[in-house]
């Protein structure tokens, strides 16, 4: 690894939420980013949208998928930094 | 202002007392109350769990509270919303606002529960004879969470 992956290089962590969760077997899961540009929720999705299956399905663009930053919902452009949360929320129907 | 999300039950006279706690300023109490059907687009309901985002979900419901007392002239509002596992008439959440009069009481109760059902992260996975499904989110509840925007600029 070189200096400048290093420097651009972040961790997140990625959480699956209901109906997602089940999608991908998982209940969440660590991330690690690399790239020249800073990384936004948009590139995020993007990653994980191009490892096909469950995950293109589900992130396909024009699917309902909403993401929370740190517990607050974001928008595709919010910026990331190292160790934030990152949830992918289904569509909500609580009350 | 309080929120709880809590597996057990709760007493609608308990939760209104607390809230009101003797203040004779409060003319008006307002509550809603959200219960488990046993009939959601056309199947029979056995069983539902609610399942939600810890931490955010606080986070979620305190934020619509300080907006309805932003937005509407009201003394004080709790919401409780339960998760776990829920049947058919089991209560789901309670929205009890306190105000001076009516007008403004109904207004924030209907706002907040208008914007829980769209912002809060809690998701309904039924029973049916069918298997499990999680529930869909439906237009309406956007549409009703809208109209208050709409209302705002006019």
């Amino acid at each position: 690894m070189n200096d400048t992956a290093t420097r651009t290089a972040i961790t997140i962590n990625i959480v699956y939420l209901a109906r997602l969760r089940e999608a991908f077997a998982s209940a969440g899961e660590r991330l690690k980013i690399a790239q020249d540009t800073p990384p936004t929720v948009a590139s995020v999705l993007k990653t994980l949208a191009a490892r096909g299956g469950a995950f293109a399905t589900e992130l396909a663009p024009g699917r309902a998928v909403r993401v929370a930053v740190n517990h607050v919902l974001a928008s595709s452009e919010t910026p990331l930094r190292d160790g934030d949360e990152v949830a992918l929320l289904p569509p909500v129907t609580g009350g | 202002m309080a929120v709880r999300v809590q597996l057990s039950d709760f007493d609608i006279a308990q939760e209104i007392a607390a809230l009101r706690a003797g203040d004779a300023r409060v003319g008006a109490i307002v509550t809603f109350i959200g219960a488990v059907r046993d009939l959601n687009d056309e199947a029979r309901v056995s069983q539902m769990t609610l399942e939600h985002y810890p931490g955010m979900t606080e986070k979620a419901l305190e934020s619509i509270v300080a907006q309805a007392k932003e937005r509407f002239d009201i003394y004080d509002a709790l919401v409780i919303h339960r998760v776990g596992a829920l049947r058919p008439t089991d209560q789901i959440v309670l929205v009890a606002v306190t105000s001076a009069h009516r007008g403004e009481a109904f207004d924030a109760c209907r706002f907040v529960i208008d914007y829980l059902k769209t912002q809060a992260p809690f998701w309904k996975k039924e029973e049916t004879p069918a298997g499990a499904r999680w529930v869909d989110a439906r237009a309406s509840d956007d549409e009703a969470a809208a109209r208050w925007k709409r209302d705002a600029a006019s």
